[in-house]
């Protein structure tokens, strides 16, 4: 069988998690905008965005993503930061929403409710425990610069919604 | 389009950074001291996205001179007169109403400032100015509602939100003067005109305070001079907590 070194970065990077998320991987947030890798697997370049201009987790992310290309085989690893276009929740994947939810996060509206988010109220929010959409917003910032403070009215778990940007 | 020169590249680019450090700088000093927990997370999380985009700016602007200046060495090792930014975002936090008439009156400025500057001709600024607007939106109602839940509050919040505003509405107006090296840039399609945003923060300016039950003030004194290095007397003390580390130990790292 032969190899693709650019479907082995993938899967590398499909390990790789916002220490501050730790539930979904990188390539499942979006982040990581493209991958390039040599023929002869020889050298990968990965281009990844940052969610918030001051997000902390930013470096350990590219740190933590550059030894698991490493790891993968690929001798020669360069890691570029993408600003442009800049990163949106929208990027998340099905299964990245997944996760968010198992995780105890709701993940944020989908793309078209969003719009309406960034302008006036969050369109409701389900709660990611008991699935009940009577909640209200405790906080319009949260435990990360990437989500708000909620809680359930029905269950009365406070929880973690994943801001719309 | 004209030639842009790196001269002037390097001016804006680094005031544009230190805009956005020394309001982070600002915020973060209420760091576990804010009235309620909620609020210190939204503070210091504010803070965090103005002080990343100060470092992207930073960055840019030492790419751009050339001198092999970072951003460290940019926000650690300049002194007063070396810093360009407005005098609104060096103003003491003062009591909370403080802090919030200072950031309301940057949002409501910066969000327009920011969704111009991501159509700048230059790559760089657009790209950290396009991830700076979706932030400035969040920054700018979370100001704009405790304008109005303090503003029209009790007697005792409403007295003390329109001193502040009355406090830090002097410092607008620089917020919107172009010197030459503006006016040049702008030219090239990279600066953004600041006078063509000035309605539109106007009409901002007049919903909040309206629904906020307060009055917008009218003064007469308009100081400058942030711009060029010559800046107010809190902001030496500013600095000197911001760098004495790398003023005590040059060069230490984490």
């Amino acid at each position: 069988m032969t190899d693709d070194p650019a479907r082995r970065a993938w899967q590398a990077l499909e390990e790789v998690h916002d220490p501050e998320i730790p539930h979904v991987s990188i390539v499942d947030l979006g982040i990581v905008r493209g991958v390039t890798a040599a023929a002869d697997g020889s050298r990968v370049e990965a281009a990844l965005s940052p969610t918030y201009s001051g997000c902390p987790a930013v470096s350990v992310i590219e740190l933590d993503a550059e030894t698991a290309l490493r790891a993968a085989g690929f001798a020669e690893v360069v890691i570029r930061r993408q600003m442009a276009p800049a990163w949106t929740t929208d990027w998340i994947t099905e299964r990245g929403r997944e996760r968010l939810k198992a995780a105890g996060i709701a993940p944020p509206d989908a793309a078209g409710a969003g719009k309406a988010a960034l302008l006036g109220r969050p369109a409701q929010v389900a709660c990611p425990q008991c699935g009940s959409p009577h909640t209200e917003q405790l906080s319009e910032f949260g435990s990360t610069a990437c989500k708000a403070l909620w809680r359930c009215r029905d269950c009365l778990e406070p929880f973690d919604y994943f801001k719309c940007i | 389009m004209t030639t842009v020169s790196n001269d002037d590249l390097f001016a804006y680019a680094l005031r544009l950074g230190d805009d956005s450090l020394i309001l982070g700088q600002r915020l973060g000093e209420w760091c576990a001291k804010s009235p309620e927990m909620e609020l210190d997370i939204a503070l210091m999380n504010t803070a965090l996205d103005v002080l990343g985009r100060a470092r992207g700016f930073l960055t840019y602007a030492g790419q751009v001179e050339g001198n092999g200046r970072d951003e460290d060495a940019l926000a650690f090792l300049r002194d007063v007169e070396a810093f360009g930014n407005v005098l609104l975002v060096e103003q003491p936090n003062g009591n909370f109403a403080d802090t919030i008439a200072r950031q309301f009156l940057f949002d409501a400025f910066d969000l327009p400032f920011m969704e111009a500057l991501a159509a700048s001709a230059d790559e760089t600024l657009s790209a950290i100015a396009a991830k700076a607007v979706k932030e400035t939106a969040y920054h700018l109602r979370f100001s704009r509602e405790w304008t109005i839940r303090l503003g029209d509050g009790t007697e005792e919040s409403h007295a003390r939100m329109q001193a502040a505003v009355n406090e830090m509405w002097p410092y607008v107006h620089e917020l919107f003067e172009m010197d030459a090296v503006e006016e040049r840039l702008c030219a090239a399609g990279v600066a953004v005109d600041r006078a063509a945003l000035r309605d539109r923060f106007e009409r901002t300016v007049a919903d909040t305070l309206a629904e906020a039950t307060l009055t917008r003030p009218e003064t007469s004194w308009r100081p400058v001079g942030g711009r060029h290095g010559r800046h107010t007397e809190q902001f030496g003390h500013l600095l000197a907590e911001m760098q004495w580390m790398q003023r005590a130990y040059p060069g230490c790292t984490w």
